[in-house]
């Protein structure tokens, strides 16, 4: 056994890495301990060694001493001064200058610019007799939508309509928090022992016996706050693995099972592997009786599933599902990685519930090496909350929610529902949005599904602000005002996900450009000044107040504390203590300041989740009685109360989506569209969007790529880097072939969030960001239970080899000068009433111009002519 | 005593985090590395002991333009792929005790570069 952590920690030279100190100055540089936390970067803040001169930063190391990362940093983070430094990054707030798409800017003062929205907002939305509903907010992921950007919109703009844009059935997450937080009342995440500052070395703490990753390659994604490396160290230590993916991935090769499921199928799977538990006894008996609700009506419905039922479904052995059912029940310790293919599903909620059932069932929770109970590092909790406490109430009374748009569902979730905000947007109902507001997100290159339909949605918005640290085709097709933010290297900032709280301190400078912190402070003295004055007037009172109560109120006239009244509810509830756990913890030292913490070295554990077994505690429930923080205080492995109240049928059924069912019954709509078209995939390289303008991100991965099968390839004759049309009836894009022989030959894979920064901007190109969208091809509007989960990650497509022939019209002249693919939208409906498009049909080619495009036919080599690298000399 | 980079390619999952933390290092320009990543399969074993399983496998290669990070090691840091290396599997030291820690649990392989010191 090689791997040995205190063998590590007593290797380090101490010295060497400073410990104890968190600035010094090294060879001429100055270097900083701290933290990232996008943009650019991920879902994780690793621990790093900023190295500055002369306020530009021009290193980045991990730092051995962070015991998150442990100096491991993955090649984006260590990549960071390229993206920081990018030379077209914008400087100062600009206006449109010409018309939208054009790309033409005048650059503005901070001051113009925000008096331009105010004024905006006053003529066209207050006096105009509107309410601020109808200005629309989006946030991307990652940074933004913990803290910030609901915040703004609630605090700042007044709005209760804040979410991701064409994100149908909010299909990130929020499924699997959701679907836990029925059965379990709290998150459950795979126990690699980062929840505690000894890591490794931990007394309590053991790898798990079995580990499955289910729906995603954790390697890359880094998804959810949870590095995927430390899965890597479990294996190390002997952990095994069960994998189920459509998709053989480096950690599929390495288990002792893959389950090469049919995308879409996983409820199926999960139901079966039920039934074997069940039905086998294989069941954590005690576990169950002190702890669950609802076992015996779950075995009697699980019943029905036997693996050769699902082993239909899924397109897989029955057997393997037998057997793999049973190595994960039967080990003592056992922990089940999920990953976003479970919130892009028509299932989705019952999914997620059906598989935390599978944790609970064998005892698998808050145990050591199983999925722990966390939540947010000494309950800070800002974000969507924020919302809800700070926009008006009758305003908020008129949120965009699920009901509008899928009547028999409830609002439970505290982001606006992506498709009633989809049928404002395109029918005025039930009123119009004249505002769209979109900080650190591109939508239009990367999560909005049916980007070509969301872009035709967005082309009339009356008013429009992007802000971003990069200019992106989102901020050329819409912006009216852009906003420079900075990036991680420049805010002094915080960060909560789960456990250690930890700080980011700026370190280098850029122009004008402000943070996400400072620009909520900046738009709030502005607009609403009477609140900010009195409670963020500054960078540190607003950091003084993240910690010490999360936003929340604490009127120190009267002593009372308040708090938002609920995750999708207006409104404050009174309660004991505002005050957040790290307040407490710190008050009578007084170093529970921002600055302590940078000082401390920038991280600090909470011991809530470093706690095993909290439900024999006491730790979940707010009565501080033992049990889960549940309606019944039991796990409801049935949860007929929770769903009941959202409108869910608690009782797990597997359905296949629209296309799926065509797919599977129609003989000639499989004919047409022969391939479950998998997509969204992550690469080391980049973070959704992120990182395209970076050098050394492209010198590794320099174009989209399209898995295919080595049948495929034969048959359609394509060879490794052909560019190939994937083509359905909402549209087309492009993306290069690269032959995957362990692919299933009715998949193929596309990747998503691509645009070329080198492109050009202006329409029709819009840095090329439609020609190679996934999203061109996928649909909003269908969604399963609970208005929850769109089909995303399994469309069907048809492929065909680029020729010089049918590149015209391009993607993106078709979607921003011809009116788009589909024309006859009814919003509501998923797919539009036109004739479905057809690369031989309905356009006309006429009017197009035809447009060479840059590189279609390369190979790669021509990125040397873009960044003017001279090789070979 | 001569310097050596330990990997335990069992584990490497193909990161590129050597790579770039080596560009990084020494400068490298656009398709030049210090240390290149190799890749066997994935394939799926028809023969022998091994049919139906899948070999996917990496392994970093040292370079010429490896200096065993000689700078860098000498103020006390380690080199830099194996400081960034994600998951954990390169070890650096004298080589005599990098052979010690190799026990036939996983696979190993043990890169010298020309630098001796
Ligand atoms: S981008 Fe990579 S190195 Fe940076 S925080 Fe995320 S996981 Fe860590
Ligand atoms: S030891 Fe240093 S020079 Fe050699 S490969 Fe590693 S980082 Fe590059
Ligand atoms: S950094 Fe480590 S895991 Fe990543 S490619 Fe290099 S040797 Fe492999």
């Amino acid at each position: 056994m090689l791997f040995n952590y205190q063998e590590f920690l007593d290797g380090i030279n101490r010295d060497a890495y400073h410990e104890g100190e968190w600035q010094w100055e090294e060879d001429g540089y100055t270097v900083t301990r701290t933290y990232t936390y996008s943009a650019p970067g991920c879902h994780d803040s690793c621990g790093v060694l900023m190295y500055t001169k002369n306020g530009k930063l021009e290193r980045v190391e991990g730092d051995p001493l962070d015991p998150c990362a442990n100096g491991r940093l993955c090649m984006r983070c260590l990549n960071l001064p390229e993206g920081v430094n990018y030379e077209q990054r914008p400087k100062h707030p600009m206006k449109r200058a010409g018309k939208r798409g054009e790309n033409k800017w005048t650059e503005i003062s901070w001051e113009e610019a925000l008096e331009t929205i105010a004024t905006w907002i006053r003529v066209n939305i207050d006096e105009a007799g509107l309410g601020r509903e109808s200005i629309f907010v989006n946030h991307g992921t990652g940074r933004n939508i913990s803290s910030w950007v609901p915040f703004l919109g609630g605090a700042c703009l007044g709005t209760p309509n804040i979410g991701a844009i064409g994100f149908s059935g909010y299909s990130c997450y929020l499924p699997r928090t959701c679907g836990t937080a029925a059965g379990i009342g709290d998150f459950p995440i795979v126990d690699a022992s980062e929840t505690h500052e000894d890591r490794y070395n931990n007394p309590e703490w053991l790898p798990p016996e079995v580990i499955v990753i289910w729906g995603c390659e954790p390697l890359k994604s880094n998804a959810d706050g949870f590095l995927g490396h430390w899965l890597n160290v479990c294996l190390q230590m002997g952990s095994k693995l069960v994998v189920i993916d459509p998709q053989l991935t480096w950690l599929g090769a390495k288990a002792d099972f893959w389950l090469p499921l049919r995308p879409g199928t996983d409820l199926a799977l999960a139901l079966a592997w039920l039934n074997v538990i069940t039905t086998e006894e294989l069941e954590d008996k005690e576990f169950i009786e002190l702890w669950c609700a609802y076992y015996d009506e779950l075995k009697e419905h699980v019943a029905q599933f036997t693996p050769e039922w699902a082993a239909e479904i899924c397109q897989i052995d029955a057997e393997l599902i037998r057997k793999s059912a049973r190595f994960y029940a039967k080990a003592s310790r056992g922990a089940i990685q999920w990953g976003l293919a479970f919130d892009t599903q028509v299932d989705s909620i019952q999914l997620c519930q059906t598989v935390s059932n599978l944790m609970s069932v064998c005892g698998n929770i808050d145990k050591p090496g199983t999925n722990i109970l966390v939540r947010n590092g000494f309950e800070i909790n800002p974000g969507y909350a924020t919302a809800q406490l700070y926009c008006p109430e009758e305003t908020f009374a008129k949120k965009l929610t699920v009901d509008l748009v899928h009547p028999n569902c409830v609002q439970f979730i505290g982001m606006a529902d992506c498709d009633a905000v989809n049928r404002a947007f395109e029918s005025g109902r039930p009123y119009p949005i004249k505002m769209f507001w979109s900080q650190g997100s591109n939508g239009i290159t990367c999560s909005a599904t049916a980007s070509g339909r969301v872009f035709k949605m967005l082309q009339n918005i009356e008013f429009c602000v992007v802000a971003d640290p990069y200019l992106t085709p989102t901020a050329v097709a819409f912006a009216d005002i852009f906003l420079p933010l900075k990036t991680t290297a420049e805010r002094d900032s915080m960060r909560v996900w789960w456990t250690p709280l930890r700080a980011m301190k700026g370190v280098s400078e850029w122009y004008d450009a402000k943070s996400d912190e400072e620009l909520v402070i900046a738009l709030g003295l502005k607009l609403n000044p009477e609140l900010f004055q009195k409670r963020w007037p500054t960078m540190d009172a607003l950091k003084q107040d993240y910690l010490d109560t999360g936003f929340n109120i604490y009127d120190e006239q009267t002593g009372k504390s308040y708090r938002s009244a609920g995750r999708s509810k207006a409104g404050r509830i009174e309660v004991a203590d505002a005050h957040t756990n790290y307040y407490h913890k710190h008050k009578d030292n007084g170093d529970g300041t921002y600055d302590n913490l940078v000082q401390r070295g920038g991280y600090e554990y909470d011991d809530f989740c470093a706690t095993y077994r909290k439900y024999e505690k006491g730790m979940l429930r707010p009565d501080g009685s033992p049990g889960f923080a549940t309606p019944t205080g039991r796990i409801e492995l049935v949860p007929f109360i929770t769903f009941g109240a959202w409108g869910i049928e608690p009782y797990a059924t597997h359905r296949e989506s629209i296309s799926a069912t065509r797919w599977l019954n129609d003989a000639e709509y499989k004919a047409k569209y022969p391939f479950i078209c998998i997509n969204g995939t992550r690469s080391y390289e980049f973070f959704h969007s992120e990182n395209r303008q970076q050098k050394t991100m492209r010198e590794f991965h320099p174009w989209p790529l399209v898995k295919v099968s080595s049948q495929t390839a034969k048959e359609y004759g394509i060879s490794d880097g052909d560019w190939l049309w994937l083509e359905n009836s909402e549209g087309r894009c492009r993306q290069k072939a690269v032959i995957d022989p362990t692919l299933n030959p009715n998949y193929v894979h596309a990747e998503h969030g691509w645009w070329f920064p080198e492109a050009k901007p202006e329409f029709p190109h819009l840095f090329d960001s439609f020609e190679c969208n996934i999203n061109n091809l996928t649909h909003s509007y269908e969604t399963g239970p609970g208005g929850i989960g769109n089909p995303l990650k399994s469309i069907c497509c048809r492929i065909y080899k680029c020729t010089k022939e049918n590149m015209s019209p391009t993607p993106g002249e078709v979607i921003t000068k011809l009116n788009g693919y589909r024309n006859n939208f009814i919003a509501c409906e998923p797919f539009a009433r036109d004739l479905a498009y057809d690369s031989t049909c309905n356009i006309n080619k006429d009017v197009i111009k035809d447009t060479p495009l840059a590189d279609v036919f390369g190979d790669g080599s021509s990125l040397d002519t873009i960044y003017g690298n001279k090789k070979g000399e | 005593m001569t310097k050596g980079i330990l990997i335990n390619y069992e584990f490497c999952t193909g990161c590129h985090s050597c790579e770039v933390a080596c560009k990084k290092e020494l400068g490298l320009d656009f398709g030049e590395f210090g240390i290149k990543l190799e890749q066997v399969g994935p394939y799926k074993y028809q023969t022998g002991d091994l049919s139906e399983k899948w070999e996917w496998t990496y392994l970093p290669v040292l370079t010429k333009a490896c200096t065993m990070c000689e700078d860098r090691v000498k103020t006390g840091k380690m080199p830099a792929c194996v400081q960034h290396c994600q998951a954990w599997c390169m070890y650096f030291g004298d080589v005599e005790d990098l052979a010690r820690k190799i026990d036939g649990s996983s696979r190993c392989a043990l890169m010298t570069g020309a630098v001796t010191s």
